[in-house]
């Protein structure tokens, strides 16, 4: 696993957050609250939960990442790229013809994606039938499979469908983490489709549940490592997070949901993220 | 020629269903392949997964009635490596599942096989519901998707074996009742060929599936009004063999198509849309004419909706007699 502190895994979100904004500017469309509140979450994987090799994306013994929300692509496009598993200039064409980094992830454009995905609902399964495979046909204990999903995701039934195999199956190294931001894109989660009892829900399909602050990379990283040692159970981390975080006029704002920032939006954006919110007065601190 | 059974025009014809060559196909595939496995919504025994079940055990996964949840744990299972073969009702699925197929299995270009049994008028008293009549359809209009619907069990068998190894997405269309098997054992099947079964001058008679048979008897009966048609099986509907089709309809300049399918966007679409851009000519499609099938007994309603030799022949004999023939210079 990684080798970076703590305090060097935030300045790798904050990083992840700059990127995010750019790229979106750029291309001029894409979601920009989702990718903001993932950006812990996706530092502490690609720089430290996951073992896998950027220079070598198909190596056989790595972890496997998929990302169901598809949506929120452009925050795993700059996790990738910080670590080296493309050059950053490419993060630029986002969205363009042409382009690698399509606005909906696909496997067959850019080395390192799991999985094709933007409908949502998908995800868990196909990291279920990953799962599945390495825990009963190549029986490979050493790999894990992680999965990102959305809150508002979980309205699909495709999601309960893989819950339920999961369960029975006992998929020991099939780790899920829920983006508990309580923004989709008609509203509040509870107010457009109720997920509450979220955490019973999960439990009650067999499912051990752990609930994290998702800005917290320590909380995180120790949530991830206590699921590689459930093993008889899959693990769901349901990550509180805030929707935009790290830009002050983006947060808890769900309008942001669906929307990139124009070119004054992605100035003060960057600087809110340079600052630290106002933290920290000079320039180019991160 | 191709090798047809000698005795296809007798009372004694053995028949089967086509899913039981899909059984045997698939257990052959397993023993083939270590990497091939199969996954079933809750229909194992029905959609004759039960042969691969018992000899693979631990290849077999059970996903209960879940027919998004049966591919996409397919296309996981794709992605580590292995061959997913998954059945179900092909109301079902490909039925209830397109978007995940058009996602996770053809857009993500996995090696995902979609098993759709029970396709077809023939599969009888359950009804409506449960005839699916837009499978090819769906299926054909998705890129990197092979979409096949073998003509009898012994076919299926190779089919099946055939889509084991081609590293693509892949449907295959299977029906419940027994059909009569007019291929032998040493019958060429290739994906992406079509067959010429009978060669004829006056019109071509196209058919997928078991109404390939259909067309045979056709053949027969329009033989006693003077008509020589040559008839072409289609197994393959994508990639469509598109040499051995434009050949057969240079030769006679008349075609027909046949399915035991909506016939707009199935497989005469197909055929329609290739001749129309090529070698624009008379075509007679005979298949579901926009509408849903319903209960009754399999033959019944063959005969109700046109669909068996005679019936046809009757159809095809007065195309023959209005439409005049695509000249060639």
């Amino acid at each position: 696993m990684g080798s970076l502190t703590i305090s060097q895994l935030e300045q790798k979100a904050n990083v992840i957050r700059q990127d995010i904004i750019r790229m979106l500017q750029e291309a001029g469309s894409g979601h920009s609250a989702g990718p903001l509140g993932l950006a812990d979450i996706f530092a502490a994987l690609y720089f430290d939960i996951l073992n896998i090799r950027p220079e070598e994306p198909e190596w056989t013994e790595r972890d496997v990442f998929f990302l169901s929300n598809g949506h929120t692509v452009p925050v795993q496009y700059a996790a990738m790229a910080e670590a080296g598993f493309f050059d950053k200039t490419e993060l630029s064409t986002l969205r363009k013809l042409g382009s690698r980094l399509q606005g909906h992830p696909e496997r067959e454009k850019l080395p390192g994606i799991e999985s094709t995905s933007g409908p949502l609902g998908s995800g868990l399964s196909q990291a279920s039938g990953y799962a599945y495979t390495l825990q009963y046909l190549d029986k490979n204990p050493h790999r894990f499979v992680y999965v990102v999903m959305g809150d508002g995701e979980l309205n699909e039934g495709n999601i309960w469908e893989a819950a339920m195999f999961a369960g029975k199956n006992k998929l020991g190294q099939l780790i899920a983490f829920i983006d508990r931001n309580n923004i989709q894109i008609d509203g509040t989660t509870e107010d457009v489709m109720p997920l509450e009892d979220l955490r019973g829900k999960w439990e009650s399909f067999g499912w051990h549940v752990l609930e994290i602050d998702g800005h917290n990379i320590e909380s995180i990283i120790d949530a991830a490592s206590q699921a590689r040692a459930i093993t008889n159970r899959p693990t769901v981390i349901i990550s509180h997070t805030i929707p935009g975080k790290g830009v002050d006029f983006m947060e808890y704002n769900y309008k942001w949901h669906g929307m990139p920032p124009n070119a004054e939006q992605a100035k003060e954006a960057l600087e809110d993220l340079r600052t630290l919110g106002g933290k920290i007065t000079h320039e180019g601190a991160a | 020629m191709y090798p047809l059974r000698d005795d296809i025009y007798s009372n004694d014809v053995p028949e089967e269903p086509t899913r039981a060559g899909f059984g045997r196909g698939l257990l052959a595939a397993g023993e083939e392949n270590e990497a091939v496995v199969a996954l079933c919504a809750d229909l194992t025994e029905s959609t004759q997964m039960h042969l691969f079940k018992e000899k693979f055990p631990e290849r077999f996964v059970e996903i209960g009635v879940a027919e998004q949840n049966l591919v996409t744990v397919a296309s996981g299972m794709a992605r580590a490596g292995k061959i997913p073969f998954t059945s179900s009702y092909a109301a079902f699925s490909p039925g209830r599942n397109w978007e995940q197929i058009r996602t996770t299995a053809t857009l993500n270009n996995q090696p995902v096989k979609i098993v759709g049994s029970h396709a077809g008028v023939s599969v009888g008293p359950d009804g409506a519901t449960h005839q699916m009549l837009e499978d090819i359809a769906l299926m054909r209009v998705l890129p990197n998707m092979v979409v096949v619907a073998p003509g009898d069990s012994v076919e299926a068998e190779k089919a099946t074996r055939a889509i084991a190894k081609n590293g693509q997405p892949s449907y295959l269309r299977l029906a419940r009742e027994k059909t009569p098997i007019f291929s032998t054992e040493d019958a060429p099947f290739e994906l992406g060929k079509a067959y010429v079964l009978k060669e004829g001058t006056d019109v071509s008679l196209l058919g997928t599936g078991t109404l390939s048979y259909q067309l045979l008897l056709a053949a027969k009966y329009l033989e006693q009004r003077g008509i020589n048609a040559e008839v072409v099986h289609v197994p393959t509907i994508k990639p469509l063999d598109e040499e051995t089709i434009l050949a057969s309809a240079r030769k006679t300049g008349r075609v027909v198509t046949a399915e035991e399918a909506q016939m707009a966007g199935g497989f005469g679409g197909v055929v329609t849309e290739f001749l129309s851009a090529t070698l624009p000519m008379p075509i007679k499609r005979i298949g579901m004419a926009d509408r849903f099938g319903e209960s009754g007994a399999p033959n019944e309603l063959l005969d109700y909706f046109g669909l068996t030799g005679e019936k046809m022949a009757e159809e095809i004999f007065r195309f023959t007699e209005e439409m005049p023939r695509y000249h060639q210079n």
